[in-house]
């Protein structure tokens, strides 16, 4: 097993790094994230949890690390339930190019890189 | 309600300008007939001025940021402030005339991530376009900017300002617009000069013509619907907003004077004495703007059109009171509907009462 590999009983999963695009037009409203991609001009709000997870996206913290951390005990919920919805945030994000994902960490681009 | 009208409700509840106009500069190399600036720089904010507005921006919650001029490419750091707002993850749409855009800047706009691009055409004939801008070749080089922003995949609107003077050529600019594949929007507001100079109101487009503007399918939609008669106001309308202006959107000029909004010259602070949170949390004008309610209007709230008239404060405020009726959208309501507005009404009603012949006799 590699470095970038977490077990998850008997499967062996890639561990993911997730990093904000900048592709995007981004700010905390009442506690919600409002989001502009700057591509499409999709606009999404992400509630509570979601946010916290894209605040903590830094491209180099594991995302089961940002669910250990800051999602399970801050949210009292099911470790197992909160890791699956992470997973489903971030793959809804990244499909919309709002959220960056890779296997390896991520080095953060400015605004012209990123475009 | 769509999630942008759910957060702008949010914004409003939490006192959060969500929307911000900054104009960067005032200079031009335009010199369009209609604009209401002073194009002389009077000491214009430096670069490190503006990227630290636009920190304190980004804090107060701004997410929508327009940037604006005067001709924002008048100044060398526009790029540079463009990176610092998208760095600060700001959705931003610029506003130009497009004249100093060739392929170079369209790109680096592209790469900003810039939202939207505005830009102004008055006429699809160089004659008539050139005559407003006082610019010769001036429509040929922001239609060749278009079509380079166009080829960067950018979003382009094109804002047309109807006069006396274009009224006929509106239609060639939509047709314009839909041969470059850009959207089109049309705006028949002209506002007094800052300095107070009424004399461009004569350039506004007639009422008759406002009626036809109004019965145009491509430009209303619904022609029926959009000039049926307004309903009876309910407590929601009386009670309700008269616009966003100081609410959730401000304005900012290139000598840092904030103003509740770009048409609503009230000043309420300025960013070279004061924060900006202490502007809009403080400000005894902002104050007052955000205390006045459709019931409070002493003209407008007796209006048949109080529902559904698009008064703007701004340009009532301009007339001599925020709180009073804004002839411009008096005359758009009554051209709509064919319904005189109270403020019409009431003036008639004074002219009616006026001795039919005054003799003045010498002593």
């Amino acid at each position: 097993m590699g470095d970038n590999t977490i077990a998850a009983g008997d499967n062996v999963i890639a561990e993911k790094y997730i990093a904000r695009s900048s592709a995007i037009a981004a700010r905390l409203i009442g506690g919600e994230m409002m989001i502009m991609s700057a591509v499409d001009s999709t606009f999404f709000t992400l509630n509570e949890v979601a946010t916290v997870i894209w605040q903590a996206a830094d491209g180099c913290t594991p995302l089961s690390d940002i669910v250990a951390s800051r999602i399970y005990p801050e949210f009292e919920v099911d470790a197992e339930q909160a890791g699956r919805d992470a997973e489903q945030f971030v793959s809804d994000l990244s499909q919309h190019g709002i959220l960056l994902v890779s296997e390896k960490p991520i080095t953060p681009a400015s605004p012209s890189e990123a475009a | 309600m769509s999630l942008l009208a759910e957060m702008n409700q949010k914004a409003l509840g939490l006192g959060i300008p969500i929307s911000a106009h900054l104009d960067i500069t005032y200079r031009c190399n335009e010199r369009c007939v209609h604009c209401y600036l002073d194009h002389d720089d009077h000491g214009e904010m430096t670069t490190a001025e503006i990227k630290d507005i636009l920190n304190q921006l980004s804090e107060a919650g701004v997410f929508f940021l327009t940037l604006s001029g005067g001709e924002v490419l008048m100044r060398r750091d526009f790029f540079e402030i463009v990176e610092h707002a998208r760095r600060l993850l700001f959705n931003v749409k610029v506003k130009t005339n497009g004249v100093m855009i060739r392929e170079p800047e369209a790109k680096r706009i592209r790469e900003l991530g810039v939202e939207q691009v505005q830009i102004s055409v008055y006429s699809h004939r160089p004659e008539i376009h050139d005559a407003i801008t006082k610019l010769p070749g001036s429509l040929k080089r922001t239609v060749e900017a278009i079509r380079f922003l166009k080829s960067q995949g950018l979003k382009v609107v094109i804002a047309n300002v109807l006069m006396g003077s274009n009224f006929f050529d509106n239609a060639g600019v939509m047709a314009l617009a839909g041969e470059l594949g850009v959207s089109y929007t049309l705006d028949p507001t002209i506002t007094p000069k800052m300095d107070g100079d009424r004399s461009i109101l004569a350039l506004r487009i007639s009422g008759s013509e406002l009626k036809q503007v109004f019965r145009s399918e491509d430009l209303v939609g619904d022609v029926e619907e959009f000039c049926a008669s307004p309903p009876a106001p309910g407590d929601d309308v009386m009670n309700g907003l008269p616009c966003s202006a100081g609410h959730t959107a401000c304005y900012v000029s290139p000598y840092g004077d904030v103003f509740p909004c770009v048409q609503f010259p009230l000043p309420s602070g300025n960013l070279r004495q004061q924060k900006f949170a202490d502007i809009w949390q403080n400000s005894s004008q902002l104050k007052e703007v955000r205390s006045i309610r459709a019931r409070d209007l002493p003209t407008c709230s007796t209006c048949a059109h109080v529902g559904t008239c698009t008064r703007c404060p701004g340009l009532a405020y301009m007339e001599g009171n925020m709180r009073g009726p804004s002839a411009a959208d008096c005359e758009k309501s009554f051209q709509r509907t064919g319904i005189p507005s109270a403020n019409m009404l009431s003036r008639a009603h004074v002219t009616s009462a006026a001795p039919l012949i005054q003799i003045q006799v010498a002593l």
